[in-house]
């Protein structure tokens, strides 16, 4: 049956070409900046441009022996684990308090606090964040780093797994009560199981984001030893002060593969899209 | 079905009570209070100070009332960081990014197979690796003498980045952040019923009257929701700093002009001054969006 | 083993306008052993009084007795209850087992214990395997129909051998065929198990057939308490009468006159006991059930005449609503008549079935 007279055979062929013209170009463009990550490392000469004239794995080796490239990959581990650590516990205990009691007003400050964060994790809390960690003494330390990650991160993930518990029915948890859990047995038993796929949502997304994050540590991290890989790739330069293109591509290389590890576990177990709540 | 109307929303099943509920709430309260509010508001008192990064403004800051906001708003390189931060939202965000995340959702709406997982992974890559990374691949790509676009062009010995930084970074935020659109696109599109399309094609409408008159109605909620977002996280993106190292004043844009003044000048604050008007144009921002979703909700009730 | 009684229980819910009263002074004693049902519309406080006998409300003024002991004050998991949700409430990331286990599991019973009443409670409920069928025990919830999802709470409920029973609706959430089959199930376990059950429901039919006692409520009051039989025979007003049977009650408003009814054009005996209760020209209700009415092509005398307006078939019976002098009345006939619309018949009312109601309460 032919229901549209306007799907008729030429027109549909230009659609088709045009559409297909328009993916490749896509295609392209989203690939071609990072041909470079997956050529450079293995170039025995690296070059900016993507081709390969000599294979080798040296460059690997080469970083191995530097005093910098894998402390500052277990600096990011450090930071990263620390901070999904504390952001997923207290987001978790918050945002079921929170979804169960009521607080007048909780919805308008929940709000009010994503909007902040979203508005002063970026740069313009630079200044007093410096201040703060410089008063507290936590300038050099990855606990400050932490912090103040994990400070950025709590409201957005609040309000992803009040999502989740709201979304919970009550009557699993006056279940439990009636027979006679107590209020930590109930969360431990029934609440904390129930929005696992909650908790593991947060778990990556505030890895990826203190694992990319340059910002923060830039500004708060003084000493080498302790820079996470996301500053230490602007230390790799010649001794001639040109950038080191050989450890560079490498090192970058090493610092993508747990976030394209990660990307591929996850799209691969739960498909890497939004399902109804749309919070980042 | 009888349930609706009996206390089904009974407070605390748990049996928490209000103590013990304040208690596990407080860590992450005084988490965001103290490293999230607390900077917010000492950017209040910041701003009208003279403190400095070193020196004797370091150790005895001083009151200096409005001079820095009047010193910045009269200043034309804040003017001009300002214009190109709008260039920069307005470019990369709300036209590149949310154009372009919809378009690549719409087209790939019911694809399958490979075209579309490729795409998608490559979409969604250029959003999770990390930004120093990214910033890399950037600079290698339009080196001036072996980037391997100048290859492509035979441009050899275009410096692009030195010559057109502004839309360098216009197009690098759009390459880096289109993603998010594309997948919120894609969840906000399943949600347009199946039928309502079928029913328009059958009536004959092209796929231009399709989207006019059945998709945006759908999408309009997540459409505010997206610029609102990527509006915001675009003003106060600090990654374009790791492509231009920042001194060139032809793409200053805000953040990197608070950094600059701030940190790299040491003047806190003048730069707490800015940050703080950059505060609250964000604000401005998010209350127009915020306000036009209300609008939405209304005109649903009515 | 316990008896519940109520004393002035009052609950009322803060909302915008002020309060809502869903509960209102209620007095209430189930016996032990019993099999009670609470019975009524949507929001008239049913579910409210279940969960205030769990603990999971807290009264605003009264006091519940379970057994010997004074409750009002006492936590949900210390009253000695166990209560099944509507939606069953099995937690969907634990087993079978696990799930029927958890009562005793926050009472710190030992592994072997839990294992030995788990499997009393499954085999009381048929969920262990047996020769030709496949045990439940090690799925989780998410993979059982609904029939077995509600025979795995109510082992759950079971497990945790409790006082009283509390059900929400036990049934609402299974298919009607289901439904029947677990009806039968639900009341041959509870005369095992001889617990005292208190169940709330919006449907009548699920009340009468399950029920010892029932408590019809409206707006938070008890309007009726009795058996089935008493419930479904005079019901106490016009409320309950409404309410009560699976084809609605005729309601008729007429008025009294020389011992009859004038009622939609038609003289109509007074109920069987009403007469001299009620004075000439006294407005009343004359309620009469469908399934009482003797209905025939022939004219009577004392019926309903009137035309077939609509008849709908209801398998072993046909219902017609009979036009009479523009008034609906329903009647219910045999399979074997199949009057056609538009045919005059006349419907005569039990008289030792119909009812009489002045200002809404039952006469006589």
């Amino acid at each position: 049956m032919k229901i549209s007279p306007r799907s008729s055979a030429p027109g549909a062929v230009v659609a088709k070409i045009g559409r297909y013209t328009f993916l490749s170009v896509l295609l392209g463009f989203f690939a071609l900046p990072m041909l470079w990550l997956a050529s450079a490392p293995f170039n025995a000469h690296p070059t900016l441009n993507g081709s390969i004239s000599s294979f080798t794995l040296h460059n690997f080796s080469v970083l191995l022996k530097d005093p910098y490239a894998l402390p500052s990959l277990w600096n990011s581990l450090l930071l990263a684990g620390g901070t999904a650590l504390l952001t997923v516990g207290f987001a978790a205990a918050a945002a079921y308090a929170l979804s169960r009691v009521r607080v007048p007003g909780r919805d308008g400050i929940l709000y009010a606090l994503l909007l902040l964060s979203s508005i002063v994790t970026g740069t313009a809390a630079m200044v007093p964040l410096f201040q703060l960690a410089f008063k507290l003494h936590l300038i050099d330390s990855r606990l400050g780093v932490i912090l103040v990650f994990t400070g950025g991160l709590l409201p957005a993930a609040i309000f992803i797994l009040k999502d989740f518990t709201d979304n919970t029915p009550k009557s699993y948890e006056e279940s439990a009560r009636v027979f006679g859990a107590s209020p930590f047995q109930i969360i431990r038993h029934i609440v904390l199981p129930m929005i696992r796929p909650g908790l593991a949502t947060v778990t990556v997304w505030a890895v990826v984001n203190v694992w990319g994050n340059f910002l923060i540590p830039y500004i708060l991290v003084r000493n080498p030893d302790k820079y996470p890989a996301s500053v230490v790739l602007y230390t790799f330069y010649t001794e001639g002060g040109q950038p080191n293109l050989a450890l560079i591509s490498a090192f970058s290389l090493l610092y993508s593969i747990p976030v394209i590890v990660l990307y591929l576990f996850v799209s691969h177990r739960y498909g890497f899209r939004f399902h109804g709540g749309i919070k980042r | 079905m009888a349930r609706t109307a009996s206390p089904a929303a009974a407070e605390d099943p748990a049996g928490l009570g209000r103590a013990r509920a304040a208690g596990i709430a407080a860590p992450a309260l005084l988490v965001v209070l103290a490293f999230l509010v607390f900077p917010a508001l000492w950017t209040l008192y910041l701003g009208t100070t003279n403190y400095r990064l070193t020196g004797h403004a370091a150790r005895h800051p001083r009151s200096v009332g409005v001079d820095n906001y009047t010193t910045v708003v009269k200043d034309p390189a804040f003017h001009h960081s300002l214009w190109l931060t709008f260039e920069y939202v307005i470019g990369s965000a709300v036209l590149g990014q949310a154009l372009l995340g919809f378009v690549i959702a719409w087209l790939l709406r019911d694809a399958g197979g490979r075209v579309k997982r490729v795409i998608e992974a490559l979409v969604l890559l250029a959003w999770i690796l990390p930004s120093s990374v990214v910033a890399f691949l950037w600079s290698a790509l339009l080196d001036r003498d072996q980037g391997t676009f100048n290859a492509l062009l035979h441009t050899q010995g275009t410096a692009w980045i030195v010559e057109h930084p502004m839309t360098v970074i216009i197009i690098f935020n759009i390459w880096r952040g289109t993603a998010f659109s594309m997948l919120l696109y894609s969840a906000a599109l399943t949600g347009v019923p199946p039928t309502q399309l079928a029913t328009a094609r059958m009536f004959g409408a092209n796929q231009w009257q399709q989207l006019r008159d059945v998709v945006f109605p759908h999408i309009r909620g997540h459409i505010l929701t997206n610029l609102l977002l990527i509006s915001l996280w675009t003003f106060n993106d600090f990654t374009p700093y790791q492509i231009t190292g920042g001194a060139d004043s032809r793409s200053q844009i805000l953040p990197v002009y608070i950094y600059q003044t701030a940190l790299f000048d040491g003047q806190m604050g003048l730069g707490a001054a800015i940050a703080l008007l950059m505060l609250v144009i964000n604000l401005v921002v998010a209350l127009v969006y915020l306000r036009l979703l209300r609008d939405r909700r209304l005109e649903r009730v009515a | 083993m316990a008896q519940i009684r109520t004393v002035d229980l009052t609950k009322t819910f803060a909302d915008a306008s002020g309060g809502v009263t869903a509960l209102d002074s209620l007095n209430l004693t189930v016996q032990d052993g019993e099999f009670f049902a609470l019975l009524g519309p949507s929001g008239c406080g049913k579910t409210t009084l279940l969960r205030t006998l769990a603990g999971l409300e807290t009264p605003t003024g009264g006091a519940v007795h379970i057994g010997d002991a004074d409750v009002t004050r006492t936590a949900p998991g210390k009253r000695g209850v166990a209560m099944v949700f509507q939606d069953y409430a099995l937690f969907p990331h634990m087993t079978v087992t696990e799930n029927i286990a958890y009562p005793l599991r926050v009472r710190g019973v030992s592994k072997a214990k839990q294992h030995e009443a788990v499997l009393a409670a499954a085999s009381e409920l048929g969920l262990t395997g047996t020769e030709t069928t496949v045990g439940l025990l090690d799925r989780r919830p998410g993979a059982l129909s609904g029939g077995q999802q509600q025979r795995v709470a109510l082992a759950r409920a079971t497990a945790a051998n409790p006082a009283v029973f509390l059900f929400d609706e036990p049934l609402s959430n299974l298919d009607a065929r289901l439904r029947l089959e677990a009806r039968t199930f639900l009341k041959r376990l509870q005369r095992e198990l001889a617990t005292t059950t208190v169940f709330v429901t919006h449907d009548q039919a699920e009340a009468l057939a399950l029920a010892d006692r029932i408590a019809v409520m409206q707006s938070g009051r008890i309007r009726q308490l009795g058996t089935p039989r008493e419930v479904y025979r005079r019901p106490a007003n016009t409320f309950v009468a409404s309410f009560i049977g699976s084809t609605p009650m005729n309601l008729l408003e007429g008025t009294v006159r020389d011992r009859r009814v004038l009622v939609a054009d038609s003289e109509i005996a007074l109920p069987e006991g009403t007469a001299g209760a009620v004075a000439d020209g006294t407005a009343v209700v004359l309620g009469a059930r469908p399934e009482y009415f003797r209905v025939s092509p022939d004219p009577l005398p004392g019926a309903f005449g009137g035309t077939v307006a609509v008849a709908e078939n209801l398998g072993s019976s046909l219902l017609l609503t009979l036009d009479v002098a523009g008034t609906a009345v329903q009647a219910v006939v045999g399979e074997e008549d199949e009057p056609e619309p538009g045919a005059m018949l006349w419907a005569l009312p039990r008289q030792d079935r119909t009812l009489l109601y002045v200002d809404g309460e039952l006469v006589g």
